[in-house]
């Protein structure tokens, strides 16, 4: 589904990516971690082509990101993109929010987009939230409120770019149960996290990447029984300590 | 002070005709309310487009929205108006200058609200580039990850939180159209300021007339606050503070 080969990123004289190889099969759950700085948002915006590549190739589902003839817009419509900071709309209300999208670029018509809206907020356990604007949510509920966007695409895999590391400790598991919900009925996700027992739960593989390198990419087990790497093993070390 | 009041005046015959002096004032007032909001429809409009462009990633566009705001920004509005209505229509094509100068109706207001909003719509750009920029990057992101294209993600998304942002330096601009169109009659717009010379002139009333025209001047431009105000009210989000990340 998601296949990126040799990808190379340099900010002027900074290299952000060096040399990245990974994939994400159809129906494959792949976490990303590393230090702070790393490159995993970087990696995670080339793959719905948000942020360009200078080297390499990334193909979703077929389609290349990088080729200057893909349209974007439209291969974008089928990714999904959750962010750490949610990015709710905050002058539309939650339905709109929802909706938006699925008029502008699906072609849905206003109910029909509202409909869904309202399957996916319920889904999400917010139905009753619909009209309500994203300033008058907890930062949970926004993000649950995210995720229901971006599957009110029906997307073909979702990414998501570290979804609870700005949330109050006691709501990130609210997010994280969306999470593993969406991980068992078999969807595709790329997911940026630091979330250990997310990933031990549902991740087929683990990515690890430091100075933009992919230093690391192994089966969810073999990753945490047994790191390869001296710096995944101090890696694991500190994030486990929490 | 020797000056012998007369505040009837206003509802006197002009000397060369059968209306009023108070006629003539409502007459510039009519112009100066026309001119405005002519040029500020203008401003806004090309306002939002050129501050857009000043805040894409593409250096093309950012580059013809900053020429557009230097050029209106740095040269005096009266010098302005003498540049559209003496110098600019020399350097049209002769047919076109021709129907400039011999055909065009209304051709001093035309000018003069051309000027005007030309003008203002670089003020306007500034506010609005700065607007958007103050957005976080994520909402730009989170619109282009739906599938909107760039043109929709600023119609939809920032462009709508960007101009909430900007009502209060918009207010002051909106107000300040109003003030200076007063130097439209520099190039013999009928407006307000206008009619006040020429009825100081006529009347030799030149206290009561300038008192007058200070109030209507006044009145257009805090109606002018309140009206955004109400806007500004109106268009409030429930729920929205200033995010700082
Ligand atoms: N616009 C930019 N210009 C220059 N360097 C940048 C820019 N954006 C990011 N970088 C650099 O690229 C590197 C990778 O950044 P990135 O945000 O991908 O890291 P990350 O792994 O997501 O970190 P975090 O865990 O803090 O989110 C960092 O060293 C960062 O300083
Ligand atoms: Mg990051």
């Amino acid at each position: 589904m998601i296949e990126i080969r040799n990808v190379s990123k340099w900010y002027g004289q900074t290299q952000v990516l060096a040399n990245a190889s990974t994939h994400v099969a159809k129906g494959e759950v792949v976490v990303v971690c590393g230090p702070s700085g790393s490159g995993k948002s970087t990696l995670i915006k080339c793959v719905n082509g948000l942020e360009p590549f200078t080297e390499g190739t990334i193909t979703v589902d077929g389609v290349s990101v990088g080729d200057p003839k893909t349209d974007l817009p439209r291969l974008r419509a089928r990714v999904g993109m959750v962010f750490q900071h949610f990015e709710l709309f905050p002058h539309m209300s939650v339905e709109q929010n929802l909706a938006l999208a699925q008029v502008k670029v699906l072609g849905r018509s206003k109910e029909e987009a509202l409909a869904r809206g309202a399957v996916l907020l319920d889904r999400v356990g917010l139905r009753d939230h619909a009209t309500k604007f994203p300033g008058q949510l907890s930062g949970g509920q926004q993000q649950r409120v995210a995720i229901a966007r971006a599957l009110a695409m029906d997307p073909i895999c979702l990414l998501f770019d570290e979804p609870t590391s700005a949330l109050d400790p006691e709501m990130i598991g609210e997010v994280l149960d969306v999470m593993v919900e969406l991980a068992q009925e078999g969807m595709t996700m790329m997911c940026v996290t630091h979330e250990m027992g997310f990933a031990r739960k549902v991740a087929r593989r683990v990515v690890f990447m430091d100075h933009g390198e992919i230093v690391e990419d192994a089966p969810t087990g073999a990753f945490f029984d047994a790191p390869a790497s001296e710096r995944a093993k101090t890696f694991l070390s500190r994030i486990l300590r929490h | 002070m020797n000056y012998h009041w007369n505040w009837s005046i206003f509802l006197e015959q002009v000397k060369s005709g059968d209306e009023t002096y108070l006629d003539w004032l409502l007459t510039g007032l009519g112009w100066t309310l026309a001119l405005s909001l002519t040029a500020w429809a203008l401003a806004l409009t090309i306002g939002i487009v050129v501050g857009a462009l000043r805040s894409t990633p593409s250096r093309l566009l950012v580059a013809i929205g900053n020429a557009w705001v230097e050029l209106f920004r740095n040269i005096p509005l009266l010098v302005q108006m003498f540049l559209w209505f003496f110098v600019v229509p020399e350097f049209l094509p002769r047919d076109w200058s021709l129907w400039v100068k011999q055909e065009m109706p209304a051709k001093e207001f035309v000018t003069a609200a051309l000027c005007l909003g030309f003008f203002t719509s670089a003020r306007i750009a500034e506010q609005v580039r700065a607007g958007v920029g103050s957005l976080p990057r994520g909402q730009r992101d989170a619109a282009l990850a739906l599938g909107l294209t760039l043109p929709q993600a600023y119609r939809q998304v920032l462009l709508p939180q960007a101009l909430r942002i900007v009502i209060p330096p918009l207010t002051s601009e909106f107000m300040n159209v109003f003030k200076n169109s007063s130097v439209a009659f520099a190039i013999g717009v009928l407006e307000l300021t206008f009619q006040a010379r020429q009825m100081q002139e006529d009347s030799e009333q030149g206290i009561e007339t300038y008192l007058a025209v200070t109030l209507l001047y006044f009145i257009c431009a805090f109606s002018a606050n309140r009206g955004m105000a109400w806007i500004e009210a109106r268009s409030r989000v429930p729920g929205l503070i200033a995010r700082t990340n």
